[in-house]
């Protein structure tokens, strides 16, 4: 007799089960049209400059004086503080306005200004603060012959514009990647289970861990595609930057796989947890709700109170956002973004110990 | 027709949910070639012990022999020349059946004709219809036609005819005559004891997870006769049934 072939069989779930998804208006919803909304409607709305000028000073600057006290105060002017290499990829993509240095030299302070060609009007408006403030310390230090504050213009950094598309697709890409995988999973395997459909496959000799691997890989294959859809169309009907084309459409399909995979997991969880249909959306709500308004999906998290942003930067879809932004914008490579993918890494651990823990078959 | 050879054999099975007993040592053999029959009401035990015997549930005590292989330790192998219809449905609702059955071809590793597949269950006709679409008897004979797919030499069939109209009971009692005769052997569970009378070569009747007699249904009511029991009701040469079917026809209903 011929040997039994796991893979086969494994392979005819994934092809009926990808079938069905196909044809199940919740997973077509949750895959594509709640992001293409999202994403037609930002891509519409377009960028909306406000008042304020978003500055950061360098990490060698000299803090200990009059202007950096008074930078601190003025309320027309948000700093920030990140690492210099943090500092000066945001200036390129026109998250700040300009970078400050400031020096202590034996005649005084010098403030040493960059600034980025993409924000060029704020960044001249930053300068515009500083002379002033420049101007008035000087005055007021009158009495020495010296004057203590002095400003020098940096070369202006070359930046490219960085889009409300930009920012936007990869967090709904993102989202849909943690609905499809959640909710997805969640109830197939539910589904599954109360229709029979999974007892059906025990009464056939295919091995138990063949039947998940079938039903994953089916979600995987439709979750990618929808992924890959809301790129090209991204790219080609908004202008959603892919920094080096194709290579970069690659590595974002990878991470698309990854975030899927982990994603699946917490589905997996619920779907150990639920006793019945209904107690599935609360439970899936609880783990995507969250990360939908916490992970920087429509807008940096650099917006919510301090207090909360650590809670925000270590949800997984903060990590696979942040990545995925750096690859298409930045054209960052796997290298690059090792920390968001080792920290994904121990996400995808702690789900799936967690899943195996819980998972029923009945 | 029926060989003499056990094909299924069932020692002192048990089979406990807790503080329920829902199997309590039974023992029977099925032979090759024959319909056995499984009768009792609702929680006698008949779907537990069909489960068990399909490797679906793990038993408490006992030892079963299917084909020769125990439960026990050749489960994958049983499961390739066994055929399973559940009590309730077990397939995508919105797969059509054609893709059904590629999925059961895989699951099973064999190549089949798949009209020719769907035309011994008579629904040649509903090759493109989805799962969800098809009436009780069509989904009924649909699930017969996938426990056919491995060409099983057992197939199980847990109350196959439970929410048919007469029409669809009658035909799929052809159609289950018609494996039988293919050299397949069949169990079966059932409620109704005119289908089991009709149907069964040997039945076996369960009550609170135990066997009360086994053999054939002729022999089983010979037995009866014999205690001096008699229907308080004349019996016709015909009943209400006979009467249904000759006012409403014997084809298949697409209900």
């Amino acid at each position: 007799m011929k040997k039994y072939n796991q893979m086969r069989a494994m392979l005819s779930i994934a092809r009926a089960s990808f079938r069905s998804s196909t044809r199940s208006p919740s997973a077509v919803v949750f895959t594509l049209a709640f992001p293409l909304i999202f994403i037609l409607v930002f891509g519409f709305i377009g960028n909306s400059g406000g008042v304020r000028v978003h500055v950061a000073v360098d990490n060698t600057s000299d803090t200990l004086n009059a202007i950096y006290k008074i930078l601190e105060n003025n309320p027309a002017v948000n700093l920030y503080a990140d690492s210099d290499s943090e500092i000066y990829r945001a200036l390129k993509k026109g998250d700040l306005d300009a970078i400050a240095h400031i020096e202590k030299q034996d005649s005084g302070y010098v403030v040493k200004v960059a600034t980025s060609d993409i924000a060029i009007q704020n960044g001249q408006l930053f300068k515009g603060i500083v002379k002033q403030i420049i101007s008035e310390l000087n005055l007021r230090a009158m009495p020495n012959i010296t004057l203590p504050f002095s400003m020098e213009d940096q070369p202006v950094i070359h930046g490219r514009e960085y889009k409300t598309i930009d920012f936007i697709l990869p967090g709904q890409l993102g989202f849909s990647l943690l609905s499809t995988g959640v909710f997805g999973t969640a109830f197939v395997f539910l589904n599954l289970r109360q229709t029979l459909v999974i007892k059906r496959f025990f009464a056939t000799p295919i091995k138990r861990p063949y039947i998940v691997i079938g039903e994953a890989l089916s979600r995987i294959i439709f979750g990618l595609i929808g992924a890959a859809f809301i790129l090209t169309l991204g790219h080609f009907a908004f202008g959603f930057t892919l920094i080096h084309g194709f290579l970069t459409f690659s590595i974002m399909m990878m991470l698309c796989a990854l975030g899927l995979i982990i994603f699946m997991g917490f589905g997996f969880v619920v779907s150990g947890l639920a006793k019945n249909e209904s107690a599935v959306p609360p439970l899936a709500n609880l783990i995507t709700l969250p990360q939908f308004l916490l992970s920087g999906t429509f807008f940096s998290i650099t917006n919510f109170p301090n207090w909360l942003q650590p809670f925000c930067k270590v949800l997984p879809l903060t990590f696979l956002n942040e990545a995925m932004r750096r690859v298409s914008f930045e054209g960052a490579g796997f290298m690059d973004i090792w920390k968001d993918l080792g920290a994904l890494g121990i996400w995808g651990v702690i789900v799936y110990a967690l899943a195996t823990k819980l998972f029923r078959w009945e | 027709m029926v060989g003499s050879k056990e094909i299924i054999k069932v020692s002192n099975l048990m089979k406990q949910y807790g503080d329920f007993t829902a199997v309590n040592g039974i023992s029977f053999n099925v032979y090759e070639g024959e319909i056995f029959g499984l009768l009792g009401p609702n929680g006698a035990g008949k779907t537990t012990t069909l489960e068990i015997i399909e490797t679906l549930r793990e038993k408490s005590g006992g030892e079963i022999w299917v084909d020769g292989k125990s439960v026990d330790d050749d489960k994958n192998e049983i499961k390739k020349i066994i055929g399973v219809q559940l009590q309730a449905a077990g397939y995508y609702p919105s797969l059509n059946l054609t893709e059904l059955l590629s999925l059961f071809s895989g699951l099973y590793n064999v190549d089949i004709d798949k009209m020719k597949t769907l035309k011994s269950v008579g629904l040649e006709d509903k090759v493109k219809a989805k799962y969800k679409e098809l009436s009780g008897g069509q989904k009924q004979r649909f699930s017969i036609a996938t426990t056919l797919i491995n060409n099983p030499k057992i197939v199980f069939l847990d109350e196959p005819t439970t929410g048919l109209d007469p029409q669809a009971r009658r035909n799929l009692w052809d159609l289950i005559r018609g494996i039988r005769d293919n050299g397949t052997t069949i169990v079966i569970t059932t409620h109704y004891m005119d289908e089991a009378e009709q149907l069964c070569d040997r039945v076996g009747i369960m009550e609170a997870g135990k066997i009360m007699t086994l053999n054939t249904p002729d022999a089983l009511i010979d037995e009866l006769l014999a205690t001096g029991f008699t229907k308080q009701k004349d019996v016709k040469g015909a009943n209400l049934e006979d009467v249904f079917i000759s006012m409403t026809g014997h084809e298949w209903r697409d209900e």
